[in-house]
């Protein structure tokens, strides 16, 4: 609980630090690239996208590896670029870019989790007709999110977090042919902005009180000494500082991101999107953002703690986090449209990972956070080589016996659903639930989290067997057969699965090498982390609600496979529960009585205020003037126009008195020449006159 | 010289009645032709005064006048020459000679 007095930061630029810029640039560049393309150049655009994201790939591997190296030298742990943007009066606008074991791990996280599944989609998307708009926009999430993790500075950071809800609303509402996926894109991001708007007046009132928005900046960043120590020291009333008020006013921005309670309607929603973006930003990172926004700016929330001990700001948010965690995984268990379960898993998932965040620290939400991108998107990505293989169909009542007709998914599938679960021992979900769960245990203030979560667990494990028995086993009851899906499709769900399992490895408590990068710790192997007081029991607890809600969803559900109209299992046994939950705990129509409804009347009044007062205001100056214009009318008529007339008609008539001497009649002309020499002879001779 | 018997006068006033009687017939006549002789009668009007004036001038044996009424006549008969001309020209135009006809260079 104390990282941040354990970092020693030592800042100095290495070449890797200096080019971190490149790793969301590119997969940007390659994004307006695609924009320019014709439609039809697909392999292009895919290539295009996949490449650009290979690069990123490969820096974020090489400064993985950088900030690995150094960690293990005991040398440098944090890196930062930092340039100023603009300044006003004697402020300046600084952003700027940061290498640590933070954000090198979600780099890494994001672009290989990331690529896999931009190979998944060019399976995935095949048939689509704006296949490249779909590279397109996703070569330019996968920038935003990148630069979200690398950013160093909150207005940078906050800007990439917007372009990220911009895709986000862009790939929700890509088939935007559908009224219901418009709709979903709308809904995302509205209630995402209801967050950002808190997030907003954060960054405002940080850049108020600190003059700066950089993170680290060799010592008088935000998140720096001096400036925690002068953020500590006010009061923002409600027993909390300014720096706790300022860090619930982000964690705000992560709560609608994160489909944290009570801004988590839009994420089911979302599912209208295509699979592969469920699983990329609706699963693995963006809804991770808000997760790692506040592990970024944790010190924020975190000082002033006392050592062992908790702030409010983290009080709030561990329990924002573990009311989520149970609320999200009770909606899941009567849902059944296959993608809507993983949406409220994931929701349920981000519960554990803030309140990971709020119980233990940076390391156990974040450790979360990555094994959950992993086996989220395996589940994800296995739903959608299911919804591709039975034909575009998402009800799980109408599937089922695909574990003959598609071995590889439902292999993978289950073991994403295992690690998803916390199968004991084997699978990552384990480790990094158990982390939690640990810390929960050992919370001071209150043992109702834990029950909570304790309490998700079970749920977890009972939902995701409903939904495999239903998906996988029985006998089927779709319509035509099943095939399955092909290998560019298959390939990235083995290599998450084969992480789904293999990324336990760096967070067992015999080899906590995860938590001890974060904190920046020397860590070695050893079996006497098991042997903490406590966590043999914890364990045996956790395995044990497992098995309890393995067997409990298998009793009910297993190899059953129910006509697609009859009841299900629970609706018969107990209605009660059944009703409300199917209907998502009424929080959207909650939402349509009171916020909508608010906002309806708040409309017609604005209407009415407009039409009848500003209205009538309107109406009124526009006579006055209309009134006036009138006499100026008049005026011009009478007056101007008249002495104007009167000149032009008096050119006119001299003009025409001219000319009907210039008559073409030559005799004329001879006659007033004749006269004029008369004229001129009598003037000579009166002048010479004696 | 001797036998001068018609005084100055006389010719230029038989001078100013042919130079009027000519003016008179270009400023009336209808006829292009017509007011050709008319604009022809003054031209000879003139020609008279300058043989006058010479004849009662104060070096009458320099024959200036005479040359000068010659020149007048040579230059009389170039200009009848181009103005029957345009006359002719102006027939094959319009069809006619009538002067209160041709009038399109009105302003």
């Amino acid at each position: 609980m104390q990282e941040s007095a354990a970092f020693t930061p030592q800042f100095a630029a290495s070449a890797i630090t200096g080019i971190l810029w490149l790793i969301p640039a590119v997969p940007m560049a390659a994004s307006g690239v695609i924009a320019l393309l014709k439609q039809p150049r697909r392999k292009l655009a895919a290539s295009l996208a996949i490449g650009s994201l290979s690069i990123s790939l490969l820096l974020s591997l090489v400064a993985f590896c950088h900030v690995v190296a150094g960690w293990a030298h005991g040398a440098v742990v944090r890196e930062v670029v930092d340039f100023t943007w603009f300044r006003f009066g004697s402020s300046a606008v600084d952003l700027g870019w940061v290498l640590d074991p933070l954000a090198a791990i979600m780099m890494l996280m994001v672009s290989f989790v990331g690529l896999l599944i931009f190979i998944y989609s060019v399976g995935y998307m095949a048939h689509d007709e704006n296949f490249t708009r779909f590279f397109c926009f996703l070569s330019l999430f996968a920038g935003a999110m990148l630069g979200v993790v690398i950013s160093n500075s909150l207005l940078l950071l906050f800007m990439c977090w917007e372009i990220v809800g911009l895709t986000s609303y862009l790939l929700i509402g890509f088939w935007y042919q559908k009224p219901s996926a418009a709709a979903a894109a709308k809904k995302a991001f509205i209630t995402t902005r209801v967050g950002d708007v808190f997030f907003l007046l954060g960054i405002v009132w940080l850049f108020a009180q600190t003059g700066t928005l950089l993170f680290y900046n060799h010592g008088v960043g935000s998140l720096e000494g001096l400036a925690l120590v002068n953020l500590l020291a006010q009061h923002a009333g409600l027993g909390l500082s300014a720096a706790g008020a300022i860090g619930l006013l982000i964690f705000a921005g992560a709560v609608g991101k994160s489909g944290q309670l009570p801004l988590h309607v839009w994420l089911p929603d979302a599912m209208e999107g295509p699979t592969p973006v469920s699983a990329l930003i609706h699963a693995a990172t963006m809804v991770a953002a808000g997760v790692y926004l506040v592990a970024r700016v944790y010190p924020l929330m975190q000082i002033g703690a006392a050592p062992h001990g908790t702030t409010v700001a983290l009080t709030v948010v561990t329990w924002v986090g573990a009311y989520t965690a149970v609320f999200a995984a009770l909606i899941a268990v009567a849902q059944n449209d296959i993608k809507r379960i993983l949406a409220y898993s994931t929701i349920s998932q981000l519960g554990y990972m803030m309140a990971g965040l709020g119980l233990g620290g940076v390391a156990v939400g974040m450790f979360h956070l990555i094994t959950h991108a992993f086996f989220k998107a395996l589940l994800f990505m296995g739903a959608g080589s299911v919804i591709h293989g039975s034909h575009e169909e998402q009800d799980i009542r109408r599937m089922g016996g695909l574990k003959a007709d598609m071995p590889l998914t439902f292999i993978t599938y289950a073991i994403g659903m295992l690690a998803l679960c916390g199968f004991p021992l084997l699978f990552s979900g384990f480790w990094s639930k158990d982390g939690i769960l640990e810390a929960a245990q050992h919370w001071d203030i209150s043992k109702v989290p834990f029950y909570l979560l304790v309490f998700g667990a079970l749920l977890t494990a009972f939902y995701m067997t409903r939904q495999v028995c239903y998906v996988f086993f029985g006998h089927a009851r779709g319509h035509g057969s099943a095939h399955e899906s092909p290998r560019v499709m298959t390939l990235p769900l083995a290599i998450l699965a084969f992480f789904a399992i293999a990324l336990g490895v760096i967070g067992t408590p015999a080899w906590p090498w995860f938590r001890a990068f974060l904190e920046n710790r020397a860590t070695s192997f050893s079996w006497h982390g098991f042997t903490e007081p406590g966590l043999g029991l914890l364990m045996l607890l956790s395995s044990l609600v497992v098995f309890l809600g393995l067997g409990l969803g298998w009793r009910l559900y297993g190899n059953k496979s129910p006509k697609p109209e009859a009841p299900d299992a629970l609706e018969r046994s107990a209605p009660w529960l059944w009703v409300p939950l199917r209907d998502r705990l009424y929080v959207d129509e909650i939402y349509g009585v009171t916020v909508i409804a608010f906002y309806a009347w708040w409309a017609r009044v604005a209407d009415w205020l407009d039409r009848r007062i500003w209205g009538g205001i309107v109406a009124a100056v526009a006579w006055l003037f209309g009134l006036w214009a009138r006499f100026n009318r008049f005026l011009d008529v009478n007056w101007v126009d008249g002495g104007f007339d009167k000149t032009c008609e008096e050119f006119s008539s001299g003009g025409g008195l001219l000319s009907s001497v210039e008559g073409g009649r030559v005799q004329n002309y001879l006659r007033i020449l004749a006269a004029a020499v008369v004229a001129l002879v009598a003037i000579l001779l009166w002048s010479s006159r004696p | 010289m001797t036998g001068m018997t018609t005084p100055l006068a006389g010719y230029l006033l038989v001078a100013a009645l042919l130079f009027a009687i000519g003016l008179a017939g270009a400023l009336v006549r209808r006829n292009a032709i017509l007011v050709l002789i008319g604009i022809e009668l003054m031209l000879n009007a003139a020609n008279l005064n300058l043989i006058a004036f010479w004849r009662y001038g104060p070096r009458p044996e320099l024959l200036t006048g005479m040359m000068f009424a010659i020149f007048s006549i040579a230059v009389a008969a170039a200009e009848a020459a181009v103005g029957l001309g345009l006359v002719i020209a102006i027939h094959r135009h319009t069809n006619t000679t009538e002067l209160d006809k041709i009038n399109r260079l009105k302003g």
